[in-house]
């Protein structure tokens, strides 16, 4: 059997781990605070977005990269 | 050298055999260049200067935006009907859950244009990719999130210029309380961070989460019409497992559409923030 394709989308692949660990991570975080205390929910969201917004960063570099570098 | 030779036979069947692959109607899975349509007015098309349907969704999306905040409030009344409802919520959402909040009650009011502006025009180029017949978000080409980051990029470091003078520089890149030891390590690592990857993220976020759900949606929609029409029987019944989860991505589309919307304005929000903060 022949498989045709780039290696690079399997690296990233393997690259879009971390950053769906993190993603995981900092959600939680932001369910157990919801969690324990309701009210501070205003507070938190920015915080866990900006969270999000900087964990997934990485995988997005991740997926320009795959396409930038070689085919 | 009889590797060599093996080699090049080998590419040259491969070469030859993935036209005929494609000619017998197999399966072709969306890529880059499908979302690069033929430019309806080809002006200066080498230069990829040529008016193609993003621009024509840029334009679409400002007269949409326009007709809905100025129908929206032309009427203020006092109880407000849905629609003036769905304005002055998606409106106060902007001013209050991120100026207010990010920016702090004593100097947020002069930013409330550009972030709702920001808001609206971004959240309407999202949705594109979900409406129908239009189906292209025009964020997904990159030159739209370029130009709205560039200046997001140009704004802050201009405000904290305006704000603190040459001075700003230090602020935003010299962290107090840091032993002096490892102090330059940290001053550089901040310049990179702040003035080089924040604007590069801050773009290819947009561009790249808007590129790779299209593509998902493409990919679903090509992979079971494939699948349902044209594969042999037995692979049949699979086409339905991709329908279906095409149609939960779209609704899953819709959501990250919002949600990079508004990821978008409150990190412009907290960069912002960050030049008319007194200390970094």
């Amino acid at each position: 059997m022949e498989v045709h394709g780039s290696l690079n989308l399997i690296g990233y692949g393997l690259s879009a781990i971390g950053g769906g660990i993190g993603v995981g991570l900092v959600f939680a975080a932001y369910i157990n605070g919801v969690a324990r205390q309701p009210e501070a929910q205003r507070v938190l969201q920015p915080i866990a977005f900006l969270g999000l917004a900087l964990t997934e960063a990485l995988a997005i570099l991740g997926l320009v990269f795959s396409f930038v570098i070689g085919a | 050298m009889p590797n060599d030779g093996h080699l090049q036979r080998g590419n040259a069947l491969i070469a030859l055999a993935l036209p005929a692959e494609t000619e017998n109607g197999g399966f072709h899975a969306p890529g880059l260049e499908d979302l690069h349509l033929p430019e309806i007015l080809p002006w200066g098309a080498e230069y990829g200067t040529g008016f193609g349907k993003q621009m024509l969704l840029v334009l679409l999306s400002i007269a949409l935006i326009s007709w809905f905040l100025v129908a929206a409030s032309r009427r203020g009344a006092m109880v407000p009907g849905k629609f003036q409802f769905l304005g002055e919520y998606s409106y106060s959402f902007v001013r209050n859950s991120v100026g207010k909040d990010v920016i702090g009650e004593r100097d947020f009011r002069p930013f409330i244009p550009l972030l709702v502006s920001l808001f609206f025009f971004i959240l309407v180029n999202n949705l594109f990719g979900s409406i129908p017949l239009l189906q292209l978000p025009t964020t997904s080409h990159v030159g739209t999130a370029y130009a709205l980051a560039g200046i997001v990029y140009v704004f802050w470091i201009g405000l904290g210029i305006k704000k603190h003078g040459l001075r700003y520089f230090k602020v935003a890149t010299v962290p107090s309380g840091v032993p002096k030891a490892i102090l330059p390590l940290i001053v550089v690592i901040e310049i990179i961070s702040t003035f080089f990857v924040r604007p590069i993220t801050h773009s290819l976020r947009l561009f790249a989460t808007m590129l790779s759900g299209h593509l998902i949606i493409a990919l679903s929609a090509a992979g079971s019409s494939f699948l349902l029409l044209e594969a042999d029987g037995l692979l049949k019944p699979l086409g339905l497992l991709t329908l279906a989860g095409g149609v939960g991505m779209y609704l899953f589309e819709i959501l990250i559409q919002v949600l990079q919307a508004y990821v978008f304005v409150l990190l412009t929000a907290i960069y912002i923030q960050g030049s008319l903060a007194e200390d970094h």
